[in-house]
């Protein structure tokens, strides 16, 4: 069903609490305008999310919602998908909650490729239990739990992803609006798993984190946009990225010449290209891609099963209670 | 089909028994479930009453021939209604020593063996842990021992079959069987039409099996001892109607089922393997064709995750897990509640703590299934007797979980998952009917309330995603107790505490008052719940023909329990409460009403012999 909407309808009566200046009220009005656009009936979506600062998400949606527990998210959802396979189901989890706690069921939910769209908003610090390191920090991230520095070597989000067989993997950026709702709505369009990490400023416990990325005098020469079928270039052309024996790096366009630039393809059955671009920058610090590292199709887990049940009914014909109870051998007694 | 040549001998000439317990024990591999299983089914078509036990080993692959190899099938058969595997065996089937060693303390004096002699061999012995033949140095004085070289005469029998090399040996329990068919006056065609039907694609199985089981029953017949050894357990006077024998996580699996069409649900079942709970979502993955969705999830949080998504998505959603599971599932049972989203959660019990004895039975959860949640968290709580109740319990399960909004706990336990007894069939037209009503328009003047509740039931109303203008958000934080919306507001917290606990309580508004079967001079009432129920049955019963003034009511609800509880217990002067656990229901039953009960306790991951209960009541009476 498609339906006509503005940001408006998508806004529910809850007051938003976020801290002021949180990455999280631009997501939030990113997605809100998505959704107007995308035109999907508001009553066929669903938010689902754990628990963290992110996980406030689903009170905010004029839609259907469930605020789960720590980590549980993609399992609730994979639930919601599973069960109604007509429904826009989509999860807001953090780095905590989907790395950490949640690690099992992010990555079951991502190789089932169950339709579930997975915006992981990684603001790389927990901040709702007010500022200890997560699973995305850092190391020798100095907070209240890691004093001498975190010893934890972080997860890069995107190649955990690709490990874990996702169909769709990308990343982006909280204060590029353009570019989230360009995501979302390759997300909404791939069938089954999507996961989009969202770069998301915490201005309270982590702020700043991504400044490399998103300052006007170094964002050029840090971010990489990947684009489908185009060479990957960036710092305005004068940088580019190549690949080879499986690493990708950086090199000199001017040097090396545009041949050996790498033509972005995310829709290679392969997922080592793409695991190579993730592996460009290990958190958001020098060149960094954003954009869709890979987007190819697979089947669907919940159409798999709906078919499973349509030719069960098929060969054996609607369930018969009466029969099923006589499928031991039965005896009379007079 | 083709029945065995001889006929057997007139009733006169077999000795009349009103009721015999035989248990098959042998390695693992030695087929002796499937020898039960058929035995059963040929008793039940002969139409003797039934009850069975069978006995798994811990480990899935123990050595072959050590003790803890050892796999066990016990069933009693009888002319009147039974209620029990039975205490001892009055005849034990030893394919190998250890299983003799292992079983032969169980035996009643002057028992019936029959031995697998080609495989008392040296090494076997050893490992078995015998130093000496136990069939030459007088350990089995006292027994009538028969002996036959089942390996042998198997090869024999089975040479033409074009079966060969080590799966010729398979065949041995056919043997056996065989020999017990002729023994008790078993029916051949239940077993040998089984064979052809089971082994279809498989014809030399089917012609290898079919000449061992001959080969045991004509054994039997030409041989002396065990000619003059032959039983006749005449018919049961059962009540009328269609019979089928069944495993408790088969009819938990149907129960399922019948409840979801009751509900007018889809039903949704998500667990994860484990012991010995795995058999209902094996069962529940083979009928698709009710629109049944199995999911097999990654682990019991996710499995408990998915059941609450289905739920919220308008499913009749279960869980299925045992102990350890249960207590992983915890922290979404509390999401449920709170959500007050229907789900029902089964709990197949078996040893615990921890991993326990992961394949033997034990009623330890019970605590846990009402309190074992963080935060005041109510939730109903209902319990299967046996393998035929379960099926109905399971629906009421479900009944519960969809009228009152509401996550309910349905306990079964090993016993009654894989034990199995004659179940007559319920008419399927007569089944309870509750159809889910989802919530479809606004229910306020300021607009939808999710947390506006039915004033009788105080659930709340479902409306599921699809539903326009019904949008709305639930979750673990605490609500609203109208709008639903998050709230940290003193007072609507206290309220929707007593909110949550008030519907859990207004469950027993419909259930039925417990009724005292026994006479009403009684001295002494045993309380019983689960899988107790035969054993105590049977207890109860025996040691009234012997003149004792005892009761019995058996719980199914648990929580709450049923309206007039306290007034049943107020008239008796001794309230004894057999358990598989410490004591669990006998301190609820304490702490709610304030009566001395007497706890019996077992913890031996076996269920309880009538013996046991008859001396315990004997005791009490006497104390
Ligand atoms: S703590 Fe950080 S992430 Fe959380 S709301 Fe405040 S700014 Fe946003």
């Amino acid at each position: 069903m498609t339906a006509t909407y503005s940001r408006q309808d998508f806004q529910s009566e809850q007051e938003v609490r976020w801290c002021p200046g949180c990455g999280d009220y631009t997501i939030l009005a990113s997605v809100q305008t998505f959704m107007a656009d995308a035109g999907i009936a508001k009553e066929d979506i669903v938010f689902v999310s754990g628990i963290g600062c992110a996980a406030r998400f689903p009170y905010y949606m004029e839609t259907y919602g469930v605020h789960s527990i720590h980590g549980r998210a993609p399992a609730v959802a994979t639930g919601i998908a599973a069960a109604r396979p007509e429904l826009s189901v989509w999860v807001v989890t953090g780095d905590g909650d989907a790395l950490s706690i949640g690690g099992n069921h992010l990555i079951h939910a991502l190789r089932r490729n169950m339709n579930v769209k997975i915006l992981l908003f990684n603001n790389q610090i927990y901040g709702l239990t007010k500022g200890q390191y997560s699973p995305t920090s850092e190391p020798g991230k100095r907070t209240k739990s890691s004093p001498m520095g975190s010893i934890d070597y972080p997860f890069n989000p995107v190649s955990l992803a690709l490990g874990a067989e996702a169909s769709f993997v990308a990343r982006t950026i909280d204060m590029d609006r353009n570019h989230t709702i360009e995501m979302l709505t390759a997300a909404y369009q791939h069938p089954g798993s999507a996961l989009i990490e969202i770069y998301q400023n915490c201005n309270v416990f982590n702020d700043k984190a991504f400044i490399e990325l998103t300052a006007k005098e170094s964002r050029d020469e840090n971010q990489i946009r990947l684009v489908d079928g185009e060479k990957i270039v960036f710092d305005n052309g004068t940088k580019g990225v190549a690949i080879e024996e499986g690493r990708a790096f950086v090199i000199d366009v001017e040097k090396f010449g545009m041949d050996v630039v790498h033509t972005h393809e995310a829709g290679l059955d392969n997922p080592a290209t793409a695991f190579a671009l993730s592996r460009l920058s290990h958190g958001p610090h020098g060149p960094t891609p954003i954009g869709i590292f890979r987007d190819v199709e697979r089947e669907v887990y919940e159409q798999e099963l709906d078919a499973q049940i349509s030719s069960a009914t098929e060969a054996k014909g609607p369930g018969d209670l009466a029969a099923i109870l006589r499928s031991n051998s039965t005896w009379t007694v007079d | 089909m083709a029945t065995t040549q001889d006929p057997a001998p007139p009733a006169t000439e077999r000795e009349l028994r009103q009721r015999v317990v035989i248990r098959f024990a042998g390695d693992s591999g030695d087929g002796m479930q499937l020898a039960g299983a058929r035995f059963t089914d040929a008793s039940a078509a002969f139409g003797n009453d039934l009850a069975t036990l069978p006995d798994f080993p811990a480990e899935i692959r123990a050595p072959a021939g050590t003790l803890p190899g050892v796999s066990a099938f016990q069933i009693h058969i009888a002319g009147s209604d039974i209620l029990t595997p039975g205490d001892e065996p009055d005849v034990l089937v030893a394919m190998n020593p250890a299983a003799l060693k292992k079983n032969l303390g169980d035996l009643k004096p002057g028992g019936v063996i029959i031995l697998n002699t080609d495989s008392f061999e040296e090494r076997n012995l050893a490992k078995a842990g015998y130093d000496t033949n136990p069939i030459e140095d007088g350990t089995l004085d006292g027994f009538n021992v028969l002996t036959a070289p089942m390996d042998e005469l198997t090869k024999e029998a089975v040479k033409d079959s074009g079966v060969t090399g080590r799966a010729v040996l398979r065949s041995k329990n056919f043997f056996a069987l065989g020999a017990l068919a002729w023994m008790f006056d078993r029916p051949s065609d239940t077993t040998l039409d089984w064979l052809a039907d089971k082994f279809a694609s498989q014809p030399e199985v089917v012609a290898a099996n079919t000449a061992a089981f001959k080969a045991g029953y004509n054994f039997g017949i030409t041989t002396e001892a065990f000619a003059h050894t032959t039983f006749e357990v005449p018919k049961a006077d059962l009540p009328v109607g269609e019979y089928t024998n069944v495993v408790g996580n088969q009819t938990i699996a149907w129960g399922l089922i019948a409840g979801a069409q009751a509900a007018h649900l889809p039903l949704f079942y998500a667990s994860y393997p484990i012991t010995p709970a795995s058999d209902i979502l094996h069962e529940l993955a083979r009928h698709k064709n009710f629109g049944v969705r199995t999911f097999q999830a990654e682990d019991e949080i996710a499995s408990v995750g998915i059941a609450l998504g289905a739920a919220f998505a308008g499913h009749l959603a279960v869980t299925g897990t045992s102990g350890p599971g249960l207590a992983l599932k915890s922290e979404t049972m509390s999401l449920a509640l709170m959500a007050e989203l229907p789900m029902v959660i089964v709990d197949v019990q078996r040893g615990g703590p921890s991993t326990g004895l992961p394949t033997k039975t034990e009623q330890s959860d019970l605590m846990m299934a009402i309190y074992g949640r963080h935060g005041e968290a109510p939730l109903p709580v209902i319990a299967a007797a046996s393998p035929g109740d379960a099926f109905e319990t399971a629906i009421e399960a479900c009944r519960i979980a969809v009228k009152y909004m509401t996550p309910v706990i349905l306990l079964s336990d090993g016993y009654i998952g894989t034990s199995s007894e004659p179940w007559l069939l319920p008419d399927t037209s007569a089944l309870p009917s509750f159809p889910a009503a989802f919530a479809t328009e606004i229910n306020h003047d300021d607009g939808f309330m999710p947390y506006l509740r039915d004033p009788e039931s105080l659930s709340r109303p479902w409306a599921v995603p699809g539903t326009a203008g019904l949008e709305h958000r639930v979750g673990g934080l605490e609500k609203d107790q109208l709008t639903g919306n998050v709230s940290y507001e003193p007072a609507n917290h206290e309220k929707m505490t007593l909110l949550r606990e008030q519907k859990t309580q207004a469950v027993a508004n419909d259930i039925p008052d417990i009724e005292v079967g026994e006479d009403s001079d009684a001295e002494l009432l045993v309380v019983g719940w689960g899988s107790t129920y035969s054993a105590i049955k049977a207890g109860v019963l025996n040691s009234r023909t012997t003149g004792h003034k005892v009761a019995h009511i058996h719980l199914r609800h648990l929580n709450p329990f049923p309206p007039n509880l306290a007034d049943v217990l107020a008239g008796y002067n001794k309230v004894l409460v057999p358990e598989l656990n410490r004591g669990q229901l006998s301190r609820l039953l304490r702490a709610e009403f304030l009566v001395p009960t007497t706890s019996f306790s077992k913890m031996q991951g076996q269920p309880f012999m009538a013996g046991e209960i008859e001396a315990k009541i004997i005791e009490t009476l006497g104390a």
